[in-house]
């Protein structure tokens, strides 16, 4: 498959193929996914829903190269100048505690080969972008759970990534800064037009964010099902489409993880 | 209130512990060329400034602590991250290790004198010594404790290589741990340039125990005060500096 055979933006910009993963401990072999093929077109919000252990998690250390896979193939389109195709917001924010919040922000660019004068304006607009650029001088410790992992997003963005990996980025917050940041995000990526990989185990949550949601279940994690959810933006969290969409999801993954 | 009562209680203390010790000599419970009484002191401090050994000992001792502490605690510190990085350090030097950590730094003394001469470099190896365990232990525990998620942030962000590794993440999630072990090894510097200048390099260790071969023992308590006003002034100064450089911490 050469480029040159398709249009721009037509090849999909994360192309997953067979992916297997399986460690051994103790001469006992487990398998945490199993040939699994996802294709993620440009720009596209995808949502990763599953109960825990199924490998959601797994899939995204596996794209970020934090786990190694024992099969398949990922094919990434990005463009060649990008320095950092991908990032990953981790559930817990993981903030350095030693750095201020502009710093730590600024933390992923330092790879970039940028003099500290730029480091330091692009991760200022960053902390703009997330709403947080009054407290650019704090400590990590001073932060509410939920501003810390705004900064983990802000860390995230400043890297200018391809594609924003989240694994249940908003699962350790109340729910009230739950759906404060979930609509942050939204406006976010109608804003930036990134591609997002988004692992969580909410139903609410996913057909609320997602152009499409795939179901991943079983051990090892396989494809449930993968369902569209074609509703104009911005959303209503309590829009009828949308609560018959997660029914619909629910009784889904329920019908599939009976199966399987 | 409370912390009123402790200072005062503290002062009313110090105050009785002076006051017994002034009395023990003057009423001739002991003789007072073995214990002056703190009254003589300020005189006998006068004198060795006067005579210029107050100033030279203490120079001279502070360059043996402040080099020989500084080359044990950089070897411990680098030593100690290469240990706690890297498993297969850890384990070439695991028996070396064990062979040579119980040996106290004062049974270095010969060799000290053999390799380097009654010199200023003798004293500042014995104190380095010393050093150089406490830091290595305290560096290496505090590169193994570094939280793990913390190194797979870096790796996430494409930092990947052990120099990134260790200076983004695990020396600043080891300082704390690193400077716990440095002020102990503040203190046990102090013991060692002592009991190294008593070999005869030149310095405050020296200096008693000549005065102590003259029965001078005012000049002896002089230096002694003077050993714990110094370690005083050091301890605080690093108290202040861990506390800047640790201002992250809730």
């Amino acid at each position: 498959m050469s480029a040159t055979d398709l249009p721009a933006g037509a090849r999909p910009i994360i192309d997953i193929r067979g992916l297997s993963l399986a460690y051994e401990r103790d001469g006992r072999r487990t398998e945490i996914l199993s040939s699994l093929d996802l294709a993620v077109p440009r720009g596209q919000f995808l949502v990763i829903v599953g109960e825990s252990g199924v490998g959601k998690s797994t899939l995204l250390r596996v794209l970020i190269d934090l786990a190694k896979p024992s099969g398949g193939t990922v094919t990434l389109d990005t463009k060649a100048a990008t320095r950092t195709p991908m990032a990953l917001v981790f559930q817990d924010a993981r903030l350095l505690p030693w750095r201020r919040v502009l710093d730590n922000v600024a933390f992923g660019l330092e790879r970039h080969g940028l003099p500290k004068s730029e480091r330091r304006a692009r991760a200022a607009a960053m902390l703009k972008l997330v709403g947080l650029a009054d407290l650019a001088g704090r400590w990590p410790h001073q932060l509410s759970g939920g501003q810390r992992q705004r900064v983990a997003i802000a860390r995230a963005l400043a890297v200018e990534p391809e594609v924003l990996l989240m694994d249940e980025p908003f699962s350790a917050l109340d729910s009230f800064t739950r759906e404060g940041l979930q609509d942050e995000v939204q406006r976010i990526k109608a804003q930036t037009g990134k591609t997002v990989l988004f692992v969580t185990h909410d139903i609410d949550e996913a057909v609320y964010l997602a152009d499409r949601v795939v179901v991943l279940a079983g051990s090892p994690g396989r494809i449930a099902a993968d369902v569209a959810i074609d509703l104009p933006r911005p959303r209503q969290r309590r829009d009828a489409t949308l609560i018959e969409a997660a029914r619909h999801l629910r009784a889904e993954l329920s019908r599939r993880s009976a199966e399987l | 209130m409370t912390s009123f009562r402790s200072v005062a209680l503290a002062a009313a203390g110090l105050a009785a512990f002076l006051a017994l010790w002034e009395a023990a000599p003057r009423l001739d419970l002991v003789n007072p060329a073995f214990l002056p009484p703190p009254s003589s002191l300020p005189a006998a401090f006068a004198r060795e400034i006067s005579g210029g050994a107050w100033p030279r000992a203490v120079a001279e001792s502070l360059s043996h602590y402040v080099v020989g502490l500084g080359a044990g605690a950089g070897a411990g510190i680098a030593l100690g991250l290469l240990s706690g990085m890297f498993r297969w350090f850890e384990s070439l030097t695991a028996w070396v290790v064990r062979l040579l950590r119980p040996i106290p730094g004062l049974a270095w003394v010969p060799f000290a004198i053999i390799w380097f001469g009654v010199q200023p470099s003798a004293a500042v190896f014995i104190i380095a010594i010393g050093v150089f365990w406490i830091v290595f232990f305290a560096t290496q525990g505090a590169v193994r404790g570094v939280d793990r998620d913390l190194v797979e942030v870096a790796q996430a962000f494409g930092f990947r290589g052990p120099f990134a590794r260790l200076t983004k993440i695990l020396l600043p999630a080891a300082t704390p741990g690193i400077l716990v072990g440095l002020r102990t090894a503040l203190g046990q510097a102090w013991m060692a340039v002592v009991a190294a200048e008593i070999f005869g390099v030149p310095g405050i260790g020296a200096r008693m125990m000549q005065a102590s071969s003259l029965l001078s023992t005012d000049i002896v308590v002089v230096y002694m005060l003077t050993m714990a006003g110094l370690y005083g002034l050091f301890d605080t100064g690093f108290v202040a500096l861990q506390g800047w450089l640790l201002r992250w911490r809730a």
